[in-house]
């Protein structure tokens, strides 16, 4: 006992050093938006807070089209998922319900559509959003977070509209159900908290966009995403460090309370849609 | 087996749909309602529409813009008056001559090689580790890693920016504290630093997602397997040779051929690292090459030849990765 207790000691070593280092970054920038200016700019860092300021949080609210800035994410992000969903719904259900030439080949379409070299296409989106008038527009950007989040929408409901069993559906329909209403009664109920996952991990690839809202969102400052602004923001002349950190915390609050709501499902849910298809 | 552990959660329903039970007899008398054959033909269609026209117009469209964008004269001029000529294969020939390209397409197959590697060791290192840990340890572990996982992409970029400050960030100082001479250094000063800190950022953010899926495909094996192994007399070496080894095999192909093409599209972490105050140019991958030509230089068909290569140097990669995972569904199949 002693002696595998012994053995232990270098292997929890090791795994406590996996943790620090992952959780570093992010504990570092959680404690800098609470820490007061002094003790940011101290030449010896301070690991522990000796006092906790909010000083940092209402510097960063108070940016100008800060509140802008979340509406304009949420908007982009929200409404993408959503028409996402819904058009992912039809699609797998089309998919995992019927039979139809040109299933095989339409899967195989969504699985390249997944990976889609989506950073190699901003240019040619550049000049479509320009030619139609359509830069520095929400609108644009939520088209492309559908398309981009559709892919995976439709291979994680396919999925689980696979575990719900037919029989269901085909003993609603023996009772005189229509198609449509057999589906709603009976296999929607079952597939909520599959939607839910879905459209939470979309949600959560387009809230942390940066490329497009980056490259379509040029000019009009009241019109841009909040990782965008982030990113100019940590770049400006005079860095306000407290004020940075806290508004990173703040954007990545709904991101970590999507992680704590799907907890278990966090690591089944996302290898599901990215790896096994 | 992910899958698997979904259908659990939705599989069961709670109640009973309630006109089910007692239809012996009116199953008899009145058959399900069959729609007519056009209207059942058609449905299926009907139901992928929508998803086909969106992929059609924001993702195909945009890479058949971005093939004929370089074969075209787009520059400045044909941005403003909004025709451009075709000018056959003469872009290529100018971006194979630019001794500019090859550098950085060297560049981005080495950065990705460099990543790739670190991130697999490290996760399959890790990933072993959760194997053996207690339990206690185990979810201290997990907790980092979703933490990392968690944390956006820009904020993540904004967070290393800075830990690496050159004048009061916490990694100069604890480098100092370990005797190196790294006071005030100026990390975003130089190509090389810069590099280092994108890798860090990259590898720290992909290692979540490659451990636990490593992870999720050991302990698809149960315990039992390793015990009768080790009555057996099977040493920790043998044990790696015959089972933990053909387990992860597939896995780890797939995890790696994904990496590998995440890495070489990256361009949100080198950008907002290096984009502005940083050596842009002297760390620029393909993706950003592509965006710098158009976005700053307006050479559009320079970009737009650019990122067709990249285009199809990923779709080799595609390919590559598409058949592992068709490989991997065949063996789980069997």
């Amino acid at each position: 006992m002693k002696a595998r207790t012994l053995k232990r000691i270098p292997l929890n070593i090791a795994a406590l050093l996996v943790f620090a280092v992952s959780i570093f970054p992010v504990y570092w920038m959680i404690l800098t938006a609470f820490k007061p200016a002094k003790d940011i700019q101290s030449a010896t860092p301070k690991f522990w807070p000796s006092s906790i300021s909010f000083d940092n949080f209402d510097t960063a609210t108070s940016e100008p089209h800060f509140w802008d800035y979340w509406r304009n994410s949420l908007l982009v992000a929200g409404v993408g998922v959503l028409l996402a969903l819904v058009v992912a719904c039809f699609a797998a259900f089309a998919v995992a319900r019927m039979q139809w030439k040109g299933r095989a080949p339409f899967i195989l379409m969504v699985f390249i559509a997944q990976m889609a070299p989506w950073e190699a296409l901003m240019i040619p989106m550049y000049l479509i959003a320009r030619d139609n008038d359509l830069l520095d527009s929400l609108p644009m950007l939520t088209a492309i977070y559908f398309v981009m989040t559709l892919p995976f929408s439709i291979v994680t409901l396919r999925g689980f509209l696979g575990g719900i069993p037919i029989e269901l559906e085909e003993a609603a329909r023996v009772d005189g159900c229509s198609r449509f209403t057999a589906f709603r009664k009976i296999v929607f109920p079952l597939l909520a908290p599959g939607l839910l996952s879905t459209s939470l991990f979309g949600f959560i690839t387009a809230w942390n966009e940066f490329a497009f809202a980056n490259a379509l969102l040029l000019n009009k400052p009241e019109q841009r995403t909040l990782p965008t602004w982030l990113n100019s923001f940590s770049n400006g002349i005079t860095i306000d460090w407290g004020a940075i950190m806290a508004a990173s915390t703040l954007f990545m609050l709904p991101v970590l309370a999507i992680f704590l709501v799907l907890q278990g499902k966090v690591t089944g849910g996302l290898t599901s849609g990215a790896v096994k298809g | 087996m992910s899958a698997s552990k979904a259908d659990a959660v939705v599989a069961t329903p709670t109640q009973p749909p309630r006109n089910q039970a007692p239809s012996g007899a009116r199953r008899a008398t009145k058959p399900p309602r069959k729609p007519s054959g056009i209207v059942k033909s058609v449905t299926p269609y009907l139901l992928v529409a929508p998803a086909i026209l969106g992929i059609a117009f924001l993702l195909f469209y945009p890479v058949v813009r971005n093939v004929m964008l370089s074969f075209q004269h787009y520059r400045f001029k044909q941005l403003i008056s909004r025709s451009a000529d075709y000018v056959g294969w003469e872009n290529y020939q100018e971006i194979l001559k630019d001794s500019e390209f090859w550098e950085v397409t060297r560049r981005t197959f080495y950065f990705t090689a460099v990543n790739v590697v670190a991130v697999m060791l490290i996760s399959t290192v890790c990933a072993l580790m959760l194997m053996k840990l207690g339990k206690t340890m185990r979810i201290l572990v997990l907790v980092g890693l979703v933490a990392a996982w968690a944390t956006p992409v820009i904020a993540a970029t904004t967070i290393f920016k800075w830990l690496f400050r050159s004048d009061n960030g916490v990694v100069n100082w604890a480098l100092v504290k370990l005797g190196f001479d790294y006071e005030g250094y100026t990390w975003f000063g130089h190509a090389g630093s810069t590099l280092t800190v994108v890798t860090l950022l990259i590898v720290w953010q992909s290692i979540p997602f490659a451990t636990l899926t490593l992870y999720a495909g050991l302990t698809t094996v149960s315990t039992d397997v390793y015990e009768s192994a080790r009555l057996d007399g099977a040493g920790p070496v043998r044990i790696f040779r015959s089972i933990t080894f053909p387990i992860l095999r597939p896995i780890f192909a797939l995890v790696a051929s994904l990496e590998v093409i995440w890495i070489f599209k990256s361009f949100a972490q080198i950008w907002a690292i290096a984009g502005e105050n940083g050596p842009i140019n002297e760390v620029r991958t393909l993706p950003v090459y592509a965006y710098q030509q158009g976005m700053s230089a307006k050479l559009f068909d320079m970009a737009g030849a650019i990122s067709t290569i990249t285009v199809v140097i990923l779709a080799v990669m595609l390919v590559f990765y598409f058949r592992q995972m068709f490989k991997q569904e065949r063996e789980a199949d069997k």
